[in-house]
């Protein structure tokens, strides 16, 4: 299997640790990625808070080079991934935005390039069956609240994303691996992200809730496949304490992390070091 | 509670400025709100979602742009996903907040205008974000500089903020991505 692989600009920073587990299981499960070259920021929440042809253009300066490349784009950050869906829709929407974009990256471009998230590539290329299949470790009854946030799903009309207020394929891989997917009712919320260095009280606020919800599941960590959302609850966790004297000492793991040590690939390679929050207790639970 | 909207000339055209921009047609909110049952920051404001969408039938101004959930909006876009008129309420925030920039309005608490014009200006110099320039720069602007500093040794030791910025992306063409949607706005003026 191979795909154009678009990691976004946190790949090189916050979420390097997210990168580095994901080109981890695609090695181990024989998946090829290729980088389109020279990629750029897709402008993220700033981009389309700003204006709007800036938002789509951003974007599609990508997506036409992933269409010359003749392939769909693969993205594992969820802004990326919500942000190349979105310019696509809009293109695809509204001719008057269209025309705008083309101006400002040289070229028409249509909405036509298929955007598809990783775990989308997990669940139906790939398969529970084979992942099962290639397991060399078992997350021994890890109880895991998978956290999906806000991008990957909404709105569902742009990004198709499983179930817009249930969705539920974190939990089958979490299944797949030998946890336990908690049932619990934030997964969905948002953690704040947005507003982290700008209003960092409002932050600290929501990510509490989602925190305080996971350990009342019971859950040993929260899995999340969004670089804002891991950044964001791991982080603010010691603001948490500071602000509201409560410590949750939560880990905020990404799920291609969980992955990857249930294929065989050691913590170091999937940059477990670089949690905030210390995942050590879950990595010994899973490599003993 | 009944709401009342101030009106003057300038401001009748703010509901319609805002459907052109956003494309959104305001006309069919019939004000369940279900859109301000899902905001995650509906109880930190004084207007929430559906009140905006109502002040906005009603012919609201300027006063709309100083609302504070335009610029404490986090764009999850509940609101949107749950609109069971097919609103695109997000869209409309993004429009609010567009307007209230060119407007000069964007002047909220934690100065989130401030932090994207930072997030964007590294990312037309650079093509990818750099977050070390784009986080001083915000600092500077705000002149707080104390806030999270504490935690910077341990995420530049943990690779977490990358020192340089990548020179990797394709720079010519988001530099003109940058000048065309410049012109195009100052053009609209």
């Amino acid at each position: 299997m191979k795909y154009t692989y678009f990691p976004g600009c946190s790949s090189d920073s916050t979420s390097r640790d997210m990168h580095a587990s994901t080109l981890a299981v695609c090695k181990a499960l024989g998946i090829e990625l290729v980088e389109p070259e020279g990629w750029t920021c897709c402008g993220a929440t700033a981009g389309h808070q700003t204006d709007r042809v800036l938002a789509a253009s951003l974007p599609a300066a990508n997506l036409v080079k992933v269409q010359d490349m003749g392939t769909d784009m693969v993205a594992n950050c969820a802004a990326c991934y919500n942000r190349m869906k979105t310019a696509n829709h809009e293109v695809a929407n509204y001719p008057d935005i269209r025309a705008k974009v083309a101006d400002a990256i040289g070229r028409d471009y249509d909405g036509s390039v298929k955007v598809r998230h990783f775990i989308d590539i997990l669940m139906q290329d790939v398969g529970l069956d084979t992942i099962r299949e290639s397991l060399k470790r078992s997350l021994n009854g890890l109880k895991v609240a998978c956290y999906y946030g806000c991008l990957l799903v909404r709105p569902f009309e742009v990004t198709g994303f499983d179930d817009p207020e249930n969705p539920t394929c974190l939990e089958k891989l979490v299944e797949t691996m030998g946890g336990e997917g908690l049932e619990w009712p934030n997964k969905l919320e948002c953690c704040g992200g947005a507003l982290s260095l700008t209003r960092t009280e409002v932050v600290v606020k929501l990510s509490d809730k989602v925190l305080e919800m996971a350990k009342a599941a019971g859950a040993d960590c929260i899995a999340t496949s969004c670089p804002m959302c891991q950044v964001n609850l791991d982080l603010r966790q010691q603001d948490i304490e500071k602000q509201l004297g409560k410590r949750h000492g939560m880990p905020i793991i990404y799920i291609t992390q969980l992955l990857g040590l249930c294929l065989g690939s050691s913590a170091e390679e999937l940059g477990l070091s670089k949690l905030m929050v210390s995942a050590d207790d879950i990595t010994k639970k899973i490599t003993a | 509670m009944a709401i009342v909207v101030k009106k003057s000339e300038r401001d009748s055209e703010i509901s319609h400025l805002i459907e052109e921009m956003s494309g959104v047609d305001l006309g069919v909110c019939f004000q369940c709100k279900k859109c301000t049952s899902g905001c995650p920051v509906a109880e930190l404001v004084s207007s929430p979602p559906a009140e905006i969408m109502r002040r906005l039938h009603l012919g609201a101004g300027e006063e709309l742009l100083d609302s504070e959930i335009v610029w404490m909006c986090l764009s999850c876009e509940t609101c949107t996903g749950r609109c069971p008129m097919g609103v695109d309420i997000a869209k409309v925030m993004d429009a609010l907040r567009a307007l209230s920039i060119e407007r000069g309005k964007a002047k909220q608490k934690g100065n989130m205008h401030l932090f994207n014009k930072a997030f964007l200006k590294t990312v037309q110099v650079f093509g990818r974000t750099y977050e070390m320039a784009m986080i001083t720069a915000y600092k500077l602007g705000t002149g707080k500089f104390m806030g999270d500093v504490e935690k910077f040794p341990k995420m530049l030791m943990k690779g977490k903020i990358s020192l340089l910025p990548s020179l990797k992306g394709d720079r010519k063409t988001v530099r003109r991505i940058f000048k065309k949607t410049k012109r195009a706005k100052g053009g609209a003026k």
